[in-house]
Order: C-alpha cells, then sequence, then structure tokens
C-alpha cells in the first residue's frame, strides 16, 4: 500500500506551506520537484561536516568526499542499470545533451549527415543539435509523428526517408504531453541503420523504471532537480566506449592526466576526463541521496501512483465540456490542456490566486503548437507525493474556479 | 482619475482584451517598431508608434498575448495618440510606479489605473507592462 501520508511528511514545502495565502498545491513537477528533508539534510551535511575538495588532497576529508561522490555514482548506475563509470556528472539534463553535441557529433557528423529529432522536443534537445549542424555543415530532419506520438514506425519511415541519419535524439517521455516513446525498438532500428540514439530522460528517470542496458540506447540523460534532487546536477549515462572515444567539452583541472609545453594533453579515462574544475559536491552527495530515497519507496510505485492520479484526473476532467485535454492517454503524470474561450496563461493565473501552481505556455517546446494546434497549453504535473485531494482541489478550480479577473479582483 | 468599480475595471479590460481596437498592423509609413516577448508567458507582440514633431500620432501593435497584455498594450496605444513625448514618459513612468505599489500620480493614467491589482499576481506584471516597456524603448531610443 502507497503510503501518501508518510511520503508527504519527508517535504517541508508541503508542511503548511501558502500561495496567495491559500494551502499550496504544487502541480508543477514536470518542471521541478520538491526536496525530502534526507536530501536537504545530506546536502547540508557537505558544508557543516565534510567540506574539501574531491581528488584534490591527502587528508581524510578529502578521501571522505571522494567517496561520497562515487557514491552517489554507484547509486545512479544501480537505479538505472548501467556501469558505474559509464555515469557522468553534468549541471543538468541541458549540459548532457550539449556535452553530446560537442563532445560526440561535433567530431563525427559532416555534411550530408542528418541528426533526427521532433517537433515535441524541449529545446535543450533541439538547440544543441541546431548548433552541431551550422558547424559541421550537418542537417537537422524531423520524424513524421503518428498520432501526437513519436512510434517506431515512424522512425522506420524516417531512415526510410533520409539517408545518413548519425545520431537521433527523443525524449523518452516528452515534457508537453507525456507521450512514452519504445526506446528499445527505436534505438534498435536506430542501430540497425548505424546511427545512435540519446534519449533524453528528463520525464522518465524520475517517474519510470528504466534499465539503459536493456534499452540498449547509447545516451541517456537526465537533472537531479526533476527527482526530489538539488538543482545544478545531473548526469549523461553513456555506453562507456563511446564515452571513451567522445572529446572532452570542458577542459581543466581534474581531467587530465599530463600535459606540457608542446600543448599536448592527456585525458583521464571516462567519466573523470568530462569533469573538469570543482564538482558541485553538494549537489552530488543530494542527488545520490535522492536516488536512493526514491529507491526506497520503489520507482514502480512512484509510476503506479502517477498513473493513478492520471486516470483519476482524466475521469473528471473528460466530462466537462469547456475542458480541452490534448493528451487524454498518455498516463504518464502529465496532462496538458486549455479551457475553452480562455488563455493558458489566464488560467494558469487563476490557478495561482487559489494557490494551484501550473505551468501555462509551450514548456521550452516551441514547435508544439503544429501538433496541438494552440500557441500554448496549461500542463499540470505529479509526483510521488501529489494527493488526491489536491487533484480534486485542481479539477474543481477548473470547472467552479470563475473568471479569469477574480485573480486580480477577488 | 474616472472613479471605477471593481466590476468596471473588470469590464474596460475585457472590452479591451475582446475587441483591442488598437490590434493591427500600422496604415502607412514612418512607424517606429519594437518586439517584444515574455519569458514567463505567451506574449509575443510588435508594438508600433508614429512620432511627429515631438508628439505621438499613432500607436497600435500585432501579436499573440494573454487577457492581461493584450488589453494593457491596447489601453496604452488609446492614451498615447494625441501625447507629447514628455507627456507619455511621464504616463509610463507612472504606470510603473503603480505596478510596483510605489506611489504614482493617478491623474496622467485615466483607463490604465483598471491595471492596479496587477502587483497581485505579480508573475503577470511583465504582461501588464509589455507594451508599456516597447512604448518607453522607442521614445526615450528612438527605436
Amino acid at each position: 500500500m502507497y503510503d501518501i501520508d508518510k511520503v508527504r511528511r519527508d517535504f517541508p514545502m508541503l508542511d503548511n506551506k501558502k500561495m496567495q495565502n491559500k494551502p499550496l498545491i504544487f502541480l508543477d513537477n514536470a518542471s521541478t520537484t520538491f526536496k525530502p528533508q534526507c536530501v536537504i539534510d545530506k546536502m547540508n551535511e557537505y558544508y557543516t561536516e565534510m567540506t574539501s575538495n574531491s581528488h584534490r588532497g591527502d587528508y581524510d576529508l578529502c578521501y571522505n568526499i571522494d567517496v561520497e561522490v562515487a557514491k552517489t555514482r554507484k547509486e545512479i548506475a544501480k537505479f538505472v542499470n548501467s556501469e558505474v563509470n559509464e555515469v557522468v556528472f553534468t549541471s543538468g539534463d541541458t549540459e548532457a545533451i550539449n556535452l553530446v553535441a560537442y563532445g560526440y557529433a561535433l567530431d563525427n557528423l559532416k555534411k550530408g549527415d542528418k541528426i533526427l529529432i521532433s517537433i515535441t522536443e524541449h529545446a535543450s534537445n533541439v538547440l544543441p543539435w541546431y548548433r552541431i549542424c551550422q558547424l559541421t555543415g550537418a542537417e537537422v530532419v524531423f520524424v513524421e509523428l503518428e498520432n501526437k506520438r513519436i512510434t517506431a514506425n515512424s522512425v522506420k519511415n524516417a531512415f526510410n526517408k533520409y539517408s545518413n541519419i548519425k545520431l537521433a535524439a527523443f525524449a523518452h517521455v516528452g515534457n508537453v504531453l507525456g507521450y512514452e516513446i519504445n526506446a528499445k525498438e527505436i534505438a534498435s532500428i536506430c542501430h540497425s541503420h548505424g546511427a545512435l540514439l540519446l534519449l533524453d530522460g528528463a520525464q522518465s528517470v524520475p517517474h519510470m523504471p528504466i534499465d539503459f542496458k536493456d534499452l540498449d540506447v547509447d545516451f541517456l540523460t537526465f537533472s537531479a532537480h526533476k527527482m526530489c534532487g538539488p538543482t545544478g546536477i545531473g548526469c549523461l549515462v553513456g555506453k562507456y566506449d563511446l564515452l571513451q572515444k567522445m572529446s572532452t567539452f570542458h577542459l581543466g583541472g581534474g581531467m587530465n592526466v599530463k600535459f606540457n609545453k608542446d600543448m599536448e594533453l592527456e585525458v583521464l579515462d571516462a567519466p573523470a576526463k568530462f569533469e573538469a574544475g570543482t564538482l558541485n559536491l553538494s549537489a552530488i552527495m543530494g542527488f545520490g541521496e535522492a536516488v536512493k530515497y526514491i529507491s526506497n519507496i520503489g520507482i514502480e510505485n512512484i509510476h503506479k501512483h502517477d498513473q493513478e492520479l492520471f486516470d483519476y484526473a482524466i475521469s473528471k476532467l473528460e466530462k466537462e465540456d469547456k475542458i480541452i485535454i490534448y493528451n487524454k492517454d498518455s498516463r504518464n503524470g502529465i496532462i496538458s490542456f486549455n479551457i475553452k474561450g480562455v488563455f493558458a496563461q489566464d488560467e494558469a493565473t487563476l490557478l495561482n490566486s487559489k494557490g494551484i501552481a501550473v505551468r501555462s505556455g509551450q514548456h521550452c517546446a516551441k514547435m508544439i503548437d503544429e501538433v496541438i494546434g494552440e500557441p500554448a497549453t496549461v500542463r499540470m504535473s505529479t509526483y510521488l507525493y501529489t494527493s488526491k485531494e489536491e487533484v480534486d482541489a485542481f479539477i474543481d478550480a477548473l470547472i467552479n474556479g470563475g473568471d479569469i479577473l477574480d485573480a486580480y479582483f477577488n | 482619475m474616472p472613479i471605477l468599480t471593481n466590476e468596471m475595471m473588470r469590464a474596460v479590460i475585457m472590452d479591451h482584451s475582446s475587441n483591442p481596437t488598437n490590434k493591427h498592423t500600422p496604415k502607412g509609413e514612418g512607424y517606429h517598431k519594437v518586439h517584444m516577448h515574455s519569458d514567463n508567458c505567451i506574449d509575443d507582440l510588435d508594438i508600433y508608434l508614429k512620432v511627429e514633431n515631438d508628439h505621438i500620432i499613432d500607436a497600435c501593435f500585432e501579436g499573440v498575448a494573454c487577457t492581461i497584455s493584450l488589453s494593457s498594450t491596447d489601453i496604452m496605444c488609446d492614451l498615447m495618440k494625441g501625447k507629447t513625448t514628455k507627456e507619455a514618459l511621464y504616463m509610463i513612468e507612472q504606470y510603473q510606479h503603480m505596478m510596483h505599489e510605489e506611489p504614482f500620480d493617478d491623474e496622467v493614467l485615466d483607463e490604465a489605473i483598471v491595471f492596479v491589482n496587477t502587483s497581485k499576481q505579480a508573475a503577470r506584471i511583465r504582461c501588464a507592462t509589455i507594451g508599456w516597456n516597447a512604448a518607453n524603448s522607442i521614445l526615450k531610443e528612438g527605436k
């Protein structure tokens, strides 16, 4: 039995917090998530008990922080089923994708080559590829969606339509519509055509079991802050032989073996070669604790909880004529919708006035309007601590919330 | 300043957002144009001002925006027309003061007073000022 009350007690942000003088209901978890006390304590522990630099000293404090960094790497590897040395720390998902762009694609793509993405992608999985194409002469091409989704069939069609696709990059779960792609089958299709697959796991890794080895994707990226961890930390999980072949992106201390006056440089093995400079050590400790916290609750349980809330919310919302839902069947903790005749931002402001946090707009996926036929949507997104009562309050606000200008005049 | 009840203020906002009379591209030449967009809203507007002999001859705008952006920009365009640059800049300054709950000269704000409650929804201040900021940059920098 999933004990939602027990889970909620772990989060200081759920302890009687108010917004607009109303009890705070946080339904913007696709954007970021609250942190349990254990993560906050672990981060503080770095500053109060363990402050030192990693790989930089011969004393116990330094050794201890190295152990903590290694522990987090091991927790993450276990969580996504990769090898420990396949986990590279980055500042987040965005930097992880940029690392593949600049460390792999820049060296390996040339004029005539193609990168396959979709119009549903977040900016972080579009713009690095645009830049790589500008630098190499390669070209970004878009998969044709089938019923708003990237399917194995649509990817096959793309390979038939375009020659020389060298890399595909898709969100595992879309951040606007929440559809999950069949990563394993798509990876297999990519590999059969000699292309690599980067899987953006920002919206999947926090919410569902992921097996890096079984999916056989080449790169997996995600951020800690969307999974109860701190901001400013995330990772790239990459197949080790690919990581070894990749160029370094940032250069500096901690990533090299030696260098000399002839500008010769020998770099460390992956993952260290990508981790130049002082790492975000407090955040790494918090990240490890967050993964441990989620693992203890059970990622399968979290996924089931998201899906139950999704089904419950959809069953209520679809009875309302005035509500247009864009992803009734995605079942991944994200619902994108509009109220007929109401601009998305206006609805989000009305919800804010009732203490309910949602996001409106294009959610950084600025080509999504072509898929849904609207310039903006309201997005509500749940996580392991979202209660049925909160979903009820949200639905009540949508149905009986009054006029959008109440936000200013009531 | 006109004395308006909440109901009247709501009606003014809704009227200007549903039927923005200044929402069109300029008819004719000689307009300064500034493109404005918002990081936290969908607002994506082009603002046009025509200034001759230090007087604002015309103001209009085009684009996509939320209720508050649309209505505040439409009202601003109404109020700009016929003002001298100096008068318009003073009005913009007072409007900004009102947005941030600072003392302001309500005599010059006319209908724009309907946005007096914007600070209750701080995330929308950017929307209520988007057109006004555009006009400010045009008038100050001649952009």
